[in-house]
């Protein structure tokens, strides 16, 4: 579905993506793995098409350039960002945003438009999987949510986009416990056979809710280690000093 | 038709008012002594502190001629009700600043409520409207000298003491002009008793590609108690020139709110003069100008704080497009004695091209301690980070920035609360700005 060739981006002539190498199968969950400053989330958002980065390497999703479309072309494709830091947008309704959303993207695949009354029941049904209280339909998008409520907010969206491929960076970030369950079963009950995920975390934490199928570990902007879910527990218990040997090869000391 | 005359900058020397006959000798005394007015002073220009930001040399060099009654032979009721929505209640409608009864609907009102034509009031009990044109025009300014000089017609409105009007009241004054380069001067009047209430609607609209000038005066007078909620949709072609002055004088205890939505003409200035001559009275000044293209949209306000414990809103937005311009020139004036005034003034402004300009210049002048006083105005462009946010969920560039402008301005459209005036805005915002389906009310 998705394959990474020697991805570098720089923004103000500051290499942040050292050359990163990534494949990703339809059905299958990665976790990237990494400490603070590693690349993480600028990966996230060089996938997404945020503007602003000098890009060389390759990313091939379905089997077009991703690199050259649009964010709302990307959307359309069926990419899917869950933000680390969603933004506050007054004014727009959260129900309005996600039908004009919903809309824009079964128009560009030629679909029919979900009227509003089929499209409240889809966004009701939605807002179960993550425990939202209906009324945050009726709120701004975002406005005045807590950290929990923005995350669940995310996986909402997520839930009626229906993407095929979803990035979900950094989702357990200011989560209690209860809520990183809810978030958690809330990404489990999306996971499907057609569907691909790159959960990028901080923490092994989330990867006990969330198993993924691999885990990769960034550092200095490049992937260093590639294995299974075993990679996370090994992690926790060395820290990610112990990638010292891998990161010296890439010649970044820590 | 009237003689042609020349460029308004270029009139005064030769132009004599007064086509009144019979026994308006105030009137005619009146109209020429504003026109001397103006022969003395001029028009303003740049170097006028309250004229500084817009230009007028475009309306000054225009040949404008005067408009004459029954003017405007392509206007159809398809036209007017295109241009203002019918709201069922009484509607004055006037094209080219005269009074087109054929368009026009007069239904019944409750006793003591007058609604009608001031060429009408002017036939038949002009003394009326004697106080409305000689106050000396030097307090005014120019254009409403002007306007003084050459207004025949508009609304006339008389609320009894006690009077509630509870159907809108609509005025709508369409323009046809054609090939001429017409300039219509309509004079409105409302006259609010103690206790008395209505809402009324001025609409200003056109023909498109028409070249034409309307120079509006509106006056309300609100005694005691009195509740007036005013709305304007100025909507003309961007072919034509718009000056407006809405000077406003309460009473005691009364409510004056306005709305006004600046869309069209290719300049624009709405002048709101709000004297709070009694005691608590309350005022609520609202506006929104989208200008865009090569448009001007100015907005000066000046509300005068005399009386005691008296309240005044203002909140103002734009949003300014291509190379449009706007103007925010909004000043509190608190006198000496005016104590418990409670005075709030905010502009906000949202800038989506890098050649479209704003003068936002709130001012307070305080002459008294006990006051509440807090002015504001803020300019910025479109969050970046909410248009990746949007588009990042399949929603394109050109509607994602229509929702962020519509939520910028939607504060506004929330506030009017006559309905189905409410949609038509929502409507006439959403299709300069693209639109995604609002039919999820957030």
């Amino acid at each position: 579905m998705l394959k990474i060739k020697e991805l570098r981006a720089s923004i103000d002539n500051k290499e942040i993506l050292r050359g990163v190498n990534l494949e990703l199968k339809a059905g299958e969950v990665h976790a990237i793995m990494g400490p603070n400053g590693s690349g993480k989330s600028t990966l996230a958002s060089v996938l997404i098409g945020r503007d602003g980065y000098e890009l060389s390497g390759s990313v091939e999703y379905e089997g077009q350039d991703l690199l050259a479309l649009s964010p709302e072309e990307r959307a359309a494709a069926g990419v899917f960002l869950a933000f680390q830091h969603p933004v506050e947008i007054p004014g727009v309704g959260n129900a309005y945003f996600m039908r004009t959303a919903l809309n824009s993207l079964r128009r560009h695949r030629g679909q029919e438009e979900l009227d509003a009354v089929d499209f409240l029941s889809l966004a009701q049904e939605r807002m179960k999987l993550v425990e939202m209280d209906p009324t945050f339909m009726n709120r701004s998008v975002n406005e005045g949510f807590s950290g929990g409520e923005k995350k669940r907010n995310e996986i909402w969206q997520m839930a009626i986009l229906e993407p095929k491929f979803a990035i979900l960076d950094e989702t357990d970030s200011g989560l209690d416990i209860d809520a990183l369950r809810i978030v958690a079963s809330g990404v489990n009950a999306l996971r499907s056979e057609g569907r691909a995920m790159l959960v990028i975390t901080h923490h092994q934490r989330l990867l006990d809710f969330i198993v993924p199928d691999y885990v990769h570990v960034m550092a200095a902007g490049q992937i260093v280690r590639s294995g299974d879910k075993n990679l996370a527990l090994e992690l926790e218990e060395t820290g990610y000093a112990g990638l010292t040997p891998s990161l010296a090869q890439v010649g970044v000391a820590l | 038709m009237t003689p042609p005359v020349k460029a308004i900058g270029g009139v005064l020397a030769d132009l004599t008012p007064g086509r009144e006959r019979g026994n308006l000798g105030w009137l005619a005394e009146a109209r020429f002594n504003a026109l001397e007015w103006v022969g003395q002073h001029g028009f303003p220009s740049r170097k006028d502190e309250d004229w500084k930001y817009t230009r007028l040399d475009p309306i000054l060099t225009v040949p404008f001629e005067a408009s004459i009654a029954g003017s405007g032979s392509r206007t159809t009721a398809e036209l007017i009700n295109a241009a203002s929505i019918d709201l069922g209640g009484v509607r004055l409608v006037f094209v080219n600043g005269h009074f087109a009864a054929q368009f026009s609907r007069l239904t019944e009102l409750p006793a003591g409520a007058l609604v009608t034509n001031l060429a009408s009031v002017l036939a038949t009990t002009p003394e009326r409207l004697e106080p409305f044109f000689s106050h000396t025009p030097g307090g005014r300014r120019a254009f409403a000298a002007f306007n003084d000089a050459f207004a025949e017609d508009g609304a006339f409105i008389h609320l009894a003491s006690g009077v509630t009007v509870a159907e809108p009241i609509q005025i709508v004054y369409f323009s046809d002009t054609e090939a001429l380069p017409l300039m219509s001067s309509p004079r409105s009047v409302i006259i609010a008793d103690s206790d008395s209430r209505a809402t009324i609607i001025e609409t200003y609209a056109g023909i498109n590609n028409d070249i034409y000038f309307t120079n509006a005066v509106t006056e309300v007078v609100l005694a005691e108690n009195a509740q007036i909620d005013h709305y304007k949709v100025q909507n003309e072609p961007v072919t034509a020139f718009h000056l407006a002055l809405l000077e406003v004088r309460q009473g005691r205890n009364s409510r004056f709110s306005s709305h006004y939505v600046a869309l069209g003409s290719s300049i624009a200035r709405h002048e709101v003069r709000v004297l709070l001559a009694g005691a608590e009275a309350e005022v609520s000044l609202d506006g929104i100008y989208l200008p865009q293209g090569e448009q001007s949209h100015d907005n000066t306000i000046f509300i005068d704080h005399v009386a005691t414990n008296c309240t005044s809103h203002q909140l103002y937005k734009g949003v300014l497009d291509g190379r449009g311009h706007g103007v925010f020139n909004g000043h509190i004036m608190v006198r000496h004695g005016a104590d418990g005034s409670d005075a709030h003034q905010k502009n906000k402004n949202l800038i989506l091209s890098d050649l479209a300009e704003i003068d936002t210049r709130p001012r307070l002048e305080i002459y008294t301690d006990d006051v509440k006083c807090t002015h504001g105005a803020a300019v910025g462009a479109l969050d970046d980070e909410a248009l990746l946010y949007l588009r990042t969920r399949g929603i394109p560039m050109a509607e994602a920035r229509g929702l962020l402008v519509y939520a910028f301005v939607q504060e506004m459209v929330d506030r009017i609360e006559l309905e189905p005036l409410r949609v038509q805005l929502e409507k006439l915002v959403a299709d300069r700005f693209g639109k995604g389906d609002r039919s999820v009310k957030p």
